[in-house]
């Protein structure tokens, strides 16, 4: 992977100067390439990684195993284009093994999501079944582990 | 019975028990700053001198797992033989020369037990030693302990700090034994290109001199490749080659060095580490073969630091501190001699004003004096901080 969208993806606030100065190479450069990425769809979005469990906020998240009958002439993808639509549906993979999407699904609380997925997500045409998991604690997000590791040990100075 | 009649000798107090040659040695440099600094809160350090990484996660789990099996005994003098066969290819891949892991590898604690066998292996009293100069504090002191002159090769800032022929052919004298050369260099980051490697070769193998090559930071090289002298033809059976796993696998803790050297000049550093050691730990020997077992840990890990490294010598030299770019290891050595300072009071001025902690390049040998090291094997966010403040300092001094 390109250096530079490796430093983005690790911190999206980083700023073309100082971009530049690890890279070295100049601002402009620096600007230019990441316009670059956000015209071909490479850089689809900046978002803040949050560690919803620290937060007062009523939220339950769950994995939603998803079976489908591939239609023809548009295999998974029609229905995995619907299943995204839902503001529900934070992410949607399409899987290899025992099922066929994948989705992760946000809602209020373990009624809510229940409700989504029998009401909405079963019930649309192609899907054969779907299993529920809810989250319990999260560990790692999107490469950032959620509670910080422990302080520097070193010694202050050392050869 | 014979009963001496001498009167008695004054009783000695403690200090007059330390050996004479030992007195003579100062004490590090470092180990006075890091008194300073260690008595201080919330200061940024950009003076430690190793990885900021942990230990990659497999190597470590390793370790873990080889002390679950009970994995607690010595293991042979030499080390573990699988250990010795896996540095043996490694060293064959990545510097070009190939070593007998029966007779030609010797395991050490660290490369600061394996350049103390070198140097004990090799010099005579009064033998004298070239090194080069800014360098490890270790290397000066380690030859007198061995009774042996350290003729120091001052190396500048205009040729970024290499070592040449021409410098060599001034301090050589009918009693040199040894060449000794760590590039790439703690502090200065200076590495040698092919061409002075074979310049260095033709010296030595004209004087008759044996190399010892301290190559610790070799996979933190950026630039320009990693030619070792022990691959030049006609070299390796005058070299003692010392590598290690502290900094290119963030395995300080580790301590686990290693020494590569023609069977006779292994056997003799056996010897003594035999006596003195038995052998290296067999946790870290056990960790260090899985460490060998992938190439990725180290890159990942030099990538990282090559975007600090430009990072900081641009953030310095845009607040007007100038700063080569080092082709290796882990730190800068800028040039601060024009405000007026002795690099000890910038350092510590610095400190006090700002609560940065940079090592005065005094600290280094005689010719470091001018130069601060600055090591980048710091997080970013903590570099950007530090040249901030650094950036207010130098500001400061100049108005």
């Amino acid at each position: 992977m390109d250096e530079l969208l490796k430093l983005l993806k690790h911190n999206a606030l980083e700023t073309p100067k100082n971009l530049a100065r690890m890279l070295n190479t100049t601002e402009e450069a620096v600007k230019a390439k990441i316009a670059g990425y956000e015209g071909a769809g490479i850089i689809r979005g900046y978002q803040a990684v949050l560690n919803t469990d620290l937060m007062d906020v009523e939220l339950v998240r769950a994995v939603i195993e998803i079976k489908v009958t591939p239609e023809r002439e548009g295999g998974f993808n029609r229905i995995a284009e619907r299943v995204s639509k839902f503001p529900e549906v934070e992410s949607v993979y399409l899987m290899s093994g025992t099922y066929d999407l994948m989705a992760v699904v946000a809602g209020r609380n373990l009624k809510d999501v229940a409700f989504f997925v029998s009401e909405k997500l079963a019930t649309i045409q192609g899907i054969i079944s779907t299993g529920t998991h809810f989250m319990l604690k999260t560990y790692k997000n999107n490469g950032v582990l959620m509670e910080a590791e422990k302080t520097d040990e070193r010694l202050k100075v050392s050869p | 019975m014979s009963v001496s009649k001498s009167r008695p000798k004054p009783k000695r107090n403690p200090g007059d028990f330390i050996a004479k040659h030992l007195l003579d040695i100062p004490r590090s440099g470092i180990r006075d700053f890091f008194d300073i600094v260690s008595s201080r809160k919330d200061i940024i350090s950009l003076g430690i001198g190793e990885p900021d990484f942990v230990t990659p996660w497999h190597i470590r789990e390793q370790a873990i797992f080889a002390l679950d099996r009970g994995a607690t005994t010595y293991t042979s003098n030499r080390g573990l033989l699988e250990l010795r066969q896996a540095i043996s290819a490694y060293v064959g891949e990545a510097f070009g020369v190939t070593y007998d892991p029966e007779s030609e590898i010797l395991i050490t604690v660290g490369v600061s037990e394996a350049l103390d066998l070198a140097i004990r292996a090799i010099i005579e009293p009064g033998d004298e030693v070239i090194y080069h100069e800014p360098c490890f504090v270790s290397y000066a002191p380690e030859i007198r302990f061995a009774h042996g002159v350290p003729v120091a090769v001052s190396t500048t800032r205009d040729n970024g700090f290499r070592l040449t022929r021409a410098m060599l052919e001034d301090k050589v004298s009918p009693r040199t034994k040894a060449i000794l050369l760590n590039f790439p260099t703690n502090p200065t980051g200076a590495t040698l290109t092919q061409a002075d490697v074979e310049d260095i070769s033709a010296f030595a193998i004209e004087h008759d001199l044996i190399v010892i090559t301290d190559e610790i930071y070799s996979e933190l090289t950026y630039e320009g490749g990693r030619p070792s002298i022990a691959a030049v033809p006609g070299m390796k059976e005058r070299t003692i080659f010392l590598h290690g796993f502290s900094k290119g696998w963030a395995m300080t803790g580790f301590r686990l060095g290693y020494a590569c050297s023609p069977p006779e000049l292994s056997e003799a550093m056996m010897k003594i580490h035999q006596y003195i050691m038995m052998c290296a730990p067999i946790v870290s020997q056990k960790a260090a073969i899985e460490a060998l077992k992938t190439r990725t840990d180290t890159e990942d890990m030099r990538l990282s630091y090559q975007e600090r490294r430009n990072f900081l010598c641009a953030a310095l030299n845009e607040m007007g501190i100038p700063c080569h770019v080092p082709k290796g290891a882990f730190y800068v050595f800028p040039y601060i001699g024009d405000y007026g300072l002795t690099s000890k009071e910038f350092a510590l001025r610095l400190l006090d004003e700002e609560n940065v902690a940079c090592v005065p390049g005094s600290a280094f040998g005689e010719c470091g004096e001018g130069f601060l090291r600055c090591c980048y094997a710091t997080d970013i966010e903590e570099i950007k901080q530090a040249t901030e403040r650094m950036a207010r300092f130098v500001k400061r001094l100049k108005s």
